[in-house]
């Protein structure tokens, strides 16, 4: 048992590491203190929602602070949730992971700085139209609806500031190769680069959006914009950044989860080859959320759909490593069988149990995933409550409640101070896991109905029976995962401020059965993936983008709530 | 045996279902696509959406019959309805329904059929389906549009089979 416990170990040397990384701990710290205040206030909307699909209208108590009613809460709970619970969380994970997996800190500190105060920035400028009802357009925020422009600013800032985090990796890397010529890069390290490298690019979609589109439109310097046009650039860096939440979830997975477990990672090799291919597949992909799209060609579509079954494929290799690892650490501790070793699992461990049970239901939403992506059989469910119901799944479970498991060891690590309760945690990880998996499947089943996503059904007309049959089911998931919520906000207050002041527990980086020695070189050398890369987005994206920039009309914007 | 060969063994035997069984589903999507005929909406072409009231075939919404049981409908979506509002259709005829926006996105998905498109202003969505069972199909725009997007909805009556042989 004592090897799978993350809290109450202690040495010498981790709390002198401790003290060198300082600036890289507070850094980390701030990040996650916005991200988890984003998901607070998000979260609650999403409450809301549910609730309001059920006729239970709690709008109009709030509409004094909150004007616009259900849409203006909806605009919340994706910007939150999504947006910038998602880059706050991860831009610290991922400047904690690379200092501690190369072994040493920032390049630039002040660099650092500039990365949380250039994203707070946007996030504030964002945050007044949100607030005021200014910016009612949902995350997506497609033209011709019409935002104030300090929504699209603050957004655009909070995009720049993540890239700032890239440049920083790239000196640490410079500076660590220097001094270990013939060494391997450390795998998380290599992992958080990857991930970042293959943010910024893909970022390019929405970056050009905002540039020269949304921005000198909603300023009033052009009279429209074009929204087939922006939709692609839209999802151009779309649909790469449910891998840009996704990846940092599989940088715990593969480099802490099992030694959480008590075992190895199965293999270092194959988790290397499968973060290049998700560095290579994560963009070219993205007009599979434009199936149902007019003035985009079906053989376009197609080609898209063939990349995005290619991505499945790291995918398939990440659910087989984790798993395999997973065993490892089962039989480890005594576990035998074909599967009765998972009883061997710590299941006591917050952090763990609450990965793995995101894993769990991260698998329905990878197939659920796969769904989506198949080109027509996509015109049953497109833009139904079966999308809301998928990626609660993924970016809501898979994504939200493994971070959450990750701050069961990080916070106490980050504070040195102990977790206040890992029986509430344990509970929280297990109410979140059934509260969306009793919201999801019923979100699901509605879409097949085909319930509408991203509408206040509540206030319909044309409500059908058969959907009021299943919506109390949508609202009890909704209030479990309320319930979920405040276990794990009471628990991580309590933690940071009446913790038992304690030893610094060790960071669980995990060694491999199959290590880094297993894996060829060139896995390591980024040039030649970043060319295929750019081969590949030019291919999939440089006739349709060139077409319409030659079409290119001017819708005039509208403010429609 | 060597463990570290065993650990490829079973690598080997999770990549190649790995990369079979998503190629399978591959092949099947492209023989329903393109041999079935469930097609997905395409380039069809740009429209003024300032101009509709005189621009063909948007300056005259509404069902038209161009051979017997082939029809075509021609509907804007505008904040927050369709026009027509209600479509008329008798059971067994194959439709084609052109739709665009006069001025945010909306979308046009019929319940219980594979239309589902979205509507973009500027841009023409097309679709064909062929209407089998008489009832009431209602349309949904699945697209948030504005303060009023959940009243947007419209219908599909499709009437028994033997009125539309009566017509003809």
């Amino acid at each position: 048992m004592a090897t799978a416990r993350v809290s109450g170990v202690s040495i010498a040397a981790e709390r002198a590491e401790v003290g060198v990384f300082a600036t890289e701990y507070r850094l980390t710290g701030l990040n996650l203190l916005v991200a988890f205040i984003a998901l607070a206030i998000g979260g609650l909307f999403g409450v809301l929602q549910a609730l309001q699909y059920n006729g239970i209208d709690l709008y109009k108590p709030i509409a004094p602070v909150l004007r616009g009613g259900y849409y203006q809460g909806l605009a919340l709970h994706g910007v939150l949730n999504v947006l910038v619970f998602t880059t706050f969380f991860i831009i610290g994970w991922l400047t904690f992971v690379t200092s501690r997996s190369l072994g040493i800190p920032l390049a630039s500190r002040a660099l650092g700085w500039t990365t949380f105060g250039v994203m707070t920035a946007g996030l504030l400028i964002a945050a007044l139209p949100l607030l005021l009802n200014n910016a009612t357009v949902l995350f997506t925020f497609y033209p011709p609806l019409k935002a104030d422009p300090l929504f699209y600013i603050g957004l655009t800032l909070v995009v720049v500031g993540t890239w700032l985090l890239l440049i920083n990796q790239v000196m640490m890397l410079r500076q660590w190769r220097a001094a270990n010529p013939a060494a391997r890069i450390p795998l998380p390290a290599f992992m958080a680069i990857v991930t970042m490298t293959m943010w910024v690019i893909c970022t390019f979609g929405v970056a050009a959006e905002m540039l020269f589109l949304l921005i000198p439109w909603s300023l009033g310097l052009v009279p429209g914009t074009d929204p087939v046009l922006a939709r692609t650039l839209f999802w151009f860096t779309g649909h790469p950044i449910v891998y840009f939440w996704l990846l940092p979830v599989y940088i715990s997975w593969y480099n802490f989860v099992p030694q959480q477990a008590g075992g190895r990672l199965f293999s270092d090799p194959m988790a290397r080859v499968s973060f290049i291919l998700f560095l290579i597949l994560s963009t070219p992909i993205g007009m599979h959320h434009q199936y149902t799209d007019p003035g985009i060609s079906e053989i376009w579509k197609l080609v898209h759909a063939i990349f995005t079954f290619g991505v499945f494929f790291p995918s398939l290799l990440t659910f087989f490593n984790v798993v395999a690892s997973l065993e490892n650490g089962g039989r480890a501790r005594g576990g035998k069988g074909w599967l009765v070793w998972v009883f061997s699992l710590p299941w006591r461990e917050p952090s763990f149990t609450a990965q793995v049970l995101a894993m769990i239901l991260f698998a329905f939403g990878g197939a659920g995933g796969l769904i989506n992506a198949s080109y027509n059989i996509n015109l049953v469910v497109h833009n139904t409550s079966w999308v809301a119901g998928h990626f609660h799944l993924t970016v809501g479970t898979a994504v939200t409640l493994s971070f959450m498991g990750i701050t069961y060891w990080l916070v106490p690590h980050l504070t040195g101070r102990r977790l206040w309760s890992p029986m509430m945690a344990l509970v929280q990880a297990w109410t979140w896991f059934v509260g969306m998996g009793i919201f999801s499947h019923w979100m699901h089943m509605l879409g097949l109905l085909s319930m509408p996503r991203r509408t206040a059904i509540g206030a319909m007309r044309e409500i059908q029976p058969e959907w009021e049959a299943l919506l109390p089911m949508v609202a009890v998931g909704a209030i479990i995962m309320f319930v979920s919520a405040i276990l794990y906000y009471l628990n991580m207050v309590l933690t940071i401020t009446a913790g038992k002041r304690d030893a610094v527990p060790m960071v669980p980086f995990a060694r491999a059965v199959s290590g880094p020695e297993d894996s060829p070189r060139v896995l390591d050398n980024f040039k030649p993936w970043l060319v295929i890369a750019f081969t590949l987005i030019v291919i999939n994206y440089a006739p349709t983008l060139i077409r319409l920039v030659s079409e290119m009309q001017f819708i005039p914007g509208i403010r429609s709530w | 045996m060597n463990r570290k060969y065993l650990g490829y063994l079973f690598e080997i035997a999770w990549i190649l279902p790995s990369v079979a069984v998503p190629i399978a589903f591959l092949v099947a999507i492209v023989i329903t696509a393109f041999a079935v005929g469930i097609a997905v909406p395409g380039n069809v072409g740009r429209v003024d959406p300032k101009a509709l009231n005189t621009t063909p075939p948007f300056d005259k919404p509404g069902l038209r019959e161009l051979a017997p049981g082939r029809y075509e409908a021609v509907v804007t979506a505008q904040l927050f309805n369709f026009t027509p509002g209600e479509l008329e259709i008798p059971a067994g005829s194959k439709v084609t329904f052109i739709v665009t926006s006069r001025d945010v996105i909306h979308g046009y998905k019929i319940e219980n059929t594979p239309v589902n498109m979205m509507v973009i202003p500027g841009q023409i969505s097309r679709m064909t389906t062929t209407f089998d069972t008489p009832g009431e199909y209602y349309v949904y725009c699945h697209e948030y549009c504005g303060g009023g997007h959940h009243l947007m909805v419209g219908k599909v009556i499709v009437t028994p089979a033997k009125t539309a042989s009566a017509n003809r």
